[in-house]
């Protein structure tokens, strides 16, 4: 009997428009899946789903399937089920953003993203765990327990949509929807052995999406493979009306994109490596450079051309990040309050409810930062930090707005290490905050980004993730390149490297 | 401590003040989403997930509401800034539903212009502005039990649907050198902000429905001895009283506040800077928090919403749209109309220019539209605790009625019967006047059969006549009039009076 889940989106898709199976099948298929090996937090499983929707998803693949055998014609996804990462709000599904202050909320209305997910007809299995507002390279400070990684259940997915990473590699889903705000797409996806695009900034609506870090949140898609990637990209991207800060221009040809890279033929394309994300300075685990290498001796024998570029202002990315992200989130936040929605913890006056329910409903990480952020905005302080942040943040622009002048792309590995242990980094936010180190420089210029796998770190037997970036509005160029790596890689392990991880005890 | 009078005070002191003026704007809809902006719906029904601040949801800037703006910046001589920002002034209230302040900063829209001011005897007073910007209103807060304050209520309510309506916030430079004329000036800035944005349809100008609301600004510094410059006398501590909601509070509130700093000053303790609370009920202020542990706003950059760059072809293209200054078109209007500085006085407080005007324009002569505005109109609305404007009658009916009277058809007496018809819906005054039938009675056959009848019956009154004493005649007309209900040319009947008793009129 055919395994669905370990299909790709992109042969559900073709199966189901063959009549081979229904969305009702695939999504059962799943939800079968996510019983047996998504477990609970008690039950140290891979915990990637906050809330299951299993009757929604259900109900959305029977009217999929109805409308085939009708003779409707459907968008290509259709009957395609996908887990949408609780940062995004779902009218009728609980929405947490992983805080416990929203815990029991019911949104009344749906994300752009979300409208745009029901409207491509794709069942809507649940909603995956994240860091608490996207805070975190690790899942750990979810408000409701850590996710764990597919590859070692002993350590992290990635963060901060780690539950959107390990739900793609524990195939409890074809297809997931994540955040980018410093990596949190693209470091689960190197840390898990899949595919995950930050776009262009402006190039999906943030409307609805809880935010973090306005000027530097992205709503992205998550898959195994990049064509997957590409197909859910095309559903989620394009002009929103509600989101003032969208593009005003058709979605990229991401589609058209991967299905050209796939052909493997990369003659005239110049690639950058960028001197200071390399590991050429030290500091990254030897088998993320070796992959890393190997990688490029891909991309090289496909035809491009890799050069190496530098760009010195990235230096200081890390630390601005670290300025603006808790800015724009300590003001994000405030509305947190109690006053109209979300968790209340009830005291003699309205001050005191609102301390309260704000002190009791954060973790400490999202405090942390809270109180990083109105320090920096303060008077008296605001154009030291806040100020020199963003003069950074023009530098690196300019790095980026050089670098591109002298290659096509620009590559990475995505993340220093491969996945480490849960716990391992937990009081040291300093070690945590250098995961994102090669992804954030993506953010605060806007432009698109990519992970995709790259191998196995022979030391330790776990996933490497190879970033690609692009400039602004050239996301088609992630998929071309990303497909065509791809396609090479795949062809020496001889499959997806994600059937290579290990197989998960399945509950009774 | 001596308690000053406002003359007092200013005969001690230099005093100086600026004024921040709050504009409702009158767009269909709020500043950032697509609710209805109107006053007076039922609590929390012109919300959406936008003005209410839930999670996910996001501001859009409202095109029509930044055109008021640049419209009320270009009537206020202001320049446009050809990139301007909008900023998050971080604080936390029950009323403000994001927590935050979508409001400008550093890069106000309009800024640097000037107005000038008309002071009742025409002195002309030019009051600096620093900046007009745009910005969101809060909610309101109603706090149940206790004084009604927010201390000791057992409960508080909040109603959102006041939440992201459109402001435009004036601000003035520190106007100095006023002395004794200080309040006069402060009020009558505020008066030709309000005419302005009513003039220029951003706004209903209500300032008992809080759609222009005022906070004053006032120092106090001592006056430069011999030698001295005043502009070399630095400002003393301001206060900044709050929601001062009508002229005369204005004005008041100005008084009040000039006595009790000096008062202060003379008695050696100083004046604190703070904000302070109005009271109308009475004409006083009483602290709020001081500014010295005022609230850290924390303003940053809105990165929601894209900068304001409006283009200079559609800058100029709204220049063209701006009217004229109230002050000058009062003027003006004077002047062609003839009427006293008193009347245009009256008429100007009794929001009556734009709808004489209008009347004039529908054919009537000034004089008769003031006559109908100024008398019977005003006694209806003054019944009715309405504005005049709000009355049921437009200046184009009050011309046609005055042109029915001009053509002999009605009498004063039987358009004022009209008139109760047309401001009853009864249609338009020719149609009342037909439907009423309260045309005048200009046959001379029915007219003279009335005076031989009124004559008849009082031949004293004839003889009287005859007797030269003309004004007698008046009772016979009196007497007709009553026969004809009113509907005889009262003018006609004294010419047949004195025909029948042979007297030359």
């Amino acid at each position: 009997m055919t395994d669905w889940t370990r299909k790709t989106a992109a042969q559900m898709a073709d199966a189901l428009a063959a009549g081979e199976v229904t969305s009702v099948e695939l999504v059962q298929a799943h939800l079968d899946r996510i019983a047996a090996v998504d477990g609970t937090v008690e039950s140290n499983s891979v915990h990637a789903f906050l809330h299951i929707d299993a009757e929604g998803a259900l109900e959305a693949a029977r009217a999929v399937d109805a409308d085939r055998a009708a003779g409707v014609e459907l968008p290509r996804l259709a009957g395609v089920p996908i887990g949408i990462k609780d940062v995004l709000v779902t009218k009728g599904l609980p929405t947490t953003a992983g805080s416990r202050i929203l815990e029991g909320w019911i949104p009344p209305y749906d994300a752009t993203v979300t409208r745009r997910v029901r409207e491509a007809r794709m069942p809507i299995l649940g909603k995956t765990n994240m860091d608490e507002f996207a805070m975190g390279s690790s899942t750990e400070h979810s408000g409701y327990g850590p996710t764990r990684n597919p590859w070692d259940l002993d350590r992290i997915p990635g963060g901060s949509g780690g539950g959107s990473a390990a739900a793609l590699a524990a195939f409890e889903a074809p297809l997931t929807i994540g955040s980018d705000t410093g990596g949190s797409i693209r470091q689960p996806a190197s840390v898990t052995a899949t595919v995950g695009v930050k776009p262009t900034y402006g190039g999906v609506s943030r409307f609805g999406a809880i935010a973090l870090a306005s000027s530097l949140d992205q709503l992205g898609p998550c898959g195994r493979t990049v064509l997957d990637t590409a197909l859910l990209h095309e559903v989620m991207g394009g002009h929103d009306e509600m989101d003032a800060t969208s593009l005003n221009e058709p979605v990229p040809a991401v589609v058209e994109a991967a299905l050209e890279g796939a052909q493997m033929d990369l003659t005239g394309v110049k690639v950058g490596v960028v001197r200071e994300l390399s590991g050429a300075d030290g500091g990254y685990q030897a088998g993320v450079t070796q992959r890393f290498e190997e990688s490029l001796d891909k991309l090289r024998a496909m035809g491009a051309e890799v050069v190496e570029v530098s760009c010195p202002s990235f230096e200081y990315a890390l630390a601005a990040y670290y300025v603006i992200l808790p800015s724009e989130a300590s003001s994000n936040l405030a509305k947190f309050d109690s006053v109209r929605f979300g968790k209340r913890v009830e005291k003699a006056t309205v001050e005191k409810t609102m301390l309260a329910t704000r002190a009791e409903g954060f973790g400490d990480e999202v405090k942390r930062r809270i109180i990083l952020g109105t320090y920096a905005l303060s008077a008296g302080y605001y154009d030291a930090y806040y100020g020199s942040a963003q003069k950074v943040r023009t530098l690196v622009q300019r790095d980026f707005d050089a670098a591109f002048e002298q290659c096509d792309v620009l590559v990475s590995p995505t993340t220093p290490t491969t996945p480490f242990k849960i716990g391992e980094r937990i009081d040291d936010p300093l070690a945590m905050y250098l995961n994102d180190i090669a992804t954030i420089p993506a953010n605060l210029a806007g432009i698109p980004g990519m992970s995709l796998p790259s191998g196995l770190a022979p030391e330790d037997g776990l996933p490497v993730g190879f970033q690609i970036l692009a400039p602004a509005h050239e996301d088609a160029r992630l998929y071309r390149i990303g497909a065509a790596l791809e396609a090479s890689l795949t062809a020496e392990w001889g499959g997806p490297l994600s059937a290579q991880a290990p197989e998960l005890e399945v509950a009774e | 401590m001596t308690t000053m009078t406002y003359e007092q005070a200013m005969e001690e002191f230099d005093p100086v003040f600026g004024i921040e003026v709050h504009v409702e704007l009158n767009t269909k809809t709020k500043m950032f989403c697509g609710c209805a902006n109107e006053f007076g719906a039922e609590p929390n029904t012109q919300v959406c997930p936008v003005c209410l601040g839930l999670p996910g949801a996001m501001p859009v800037t409202n095109q029509k509401a930044v055109e008021s703006a640049i419209r009320l910046g270009l009537a206020l001589g202001c320049s446009i800034r050809e990139s301007s920002r909008f900023a998050r002034k971080n604080y936390f209230y029950p009323d403000l539903s994001k927590d935050y302040q979508i409001s400008q900063y550093d890069e106000p829209t309009c800024y640097e212009g000037s107005l000038d001011v008309v002071l009742d005897d025409g002195t002309v007073v030019t009051v600096a502005i620093e900046r007009a910007h745009m910005e969101e209103d809060a909610g309101k807060n109603t706090h149940v039990g206790g004084s009604g304050g927010i201390q000791g209520a057992d409960y508080s309510l909040v109603d959102y649907n006041r939440g992201g309506v459109p402001l435009v916030e004036i601000v003035t430079k520190p106007v100095t050198g006023m002395g004794d004329r200080t309040a006069e000036v402060a009020r009558a800035y505020v008066a030709t902000i309000r005419d302005i944005v009513r003039a220029l349809g951003i706004s209903d100008g209500r300032m008992e429905q809080g759609s222009v609301r005022a906070d004053v600004n006032l120092s106090l510094r001592p006056k430069a001895v011999a030698g001295e410059s005043q502009d070399d006398v630095p400002f003393g501590k301001r206060s900044e009283t709050k929601n001062v909601n009508s002229l005369r509070a204005i004005e008041r509130a100005v008084h009040f506040e000039a006595a009790r700093q000096a008062s202060l000053l003379l008695a050696g303790q100083p004046v604190v800077q703070e904000t302070r609370h109005w009271h109308e009920d009475t004409s006083s202020t009483t602290p709020g928090r001081s500014k010295e542990e005022a609230e850290d706003y924390r303003y940053f950059p809105e990165p929601d919403l894209l900068p304001v760059q409006p283009s200079r072809e559609w800058v100029e293209e709204l220049r063209g749209t701006i009217p004229e200054h109230p002050a000058k078109m009062r003027a003006r209007l004077r002047e062609e109309w003839g009427f006293s500085d008193l009347e245009m006085r009256d008429v100007v407080a009794a929001d009556a220019l734009v709808l004489i005007a209008d009347t004039v324009a529908a054919g009537a002569t000034p004089q008769a539209a003031r006559k109908w505005w100024m008398g019977e109109l005003s006694r209806v609305a003054n019944d009715r605790e309405v504005a005049l404007a709000e009355l049921p009658v437009t200046p184009g009916a009050i011309a046609e009625l005055q042109g029915l009277v001009d053509e002999g058809k009605i009498n004063d007496k039987l358009a004022r019967q009209a008139l109760e018809g047309v401001l009853a819906g009864e249609g338009s005054p020719a149609e009342v006047v037909a439907s009423r039938g309260l045309e005048v009675v200009s046959d001379d056959s029915a007219l003279e059969k009335a005076v031989d009848e009124a004559l008849a019956a009082q031949p004293d009154v004839l003889a009287k006549i005859q007797d030269g004493k003309v004004q007698a005649a008046g009772a016979i007309v009196g007497a007709v009039m009553k026969a004809t209900r009113g509907q005889a040319d009262a003018g006609r009947v004294r010419e047949i009076i004195l025909q029948r008793a042979g007297v030359e009129g």
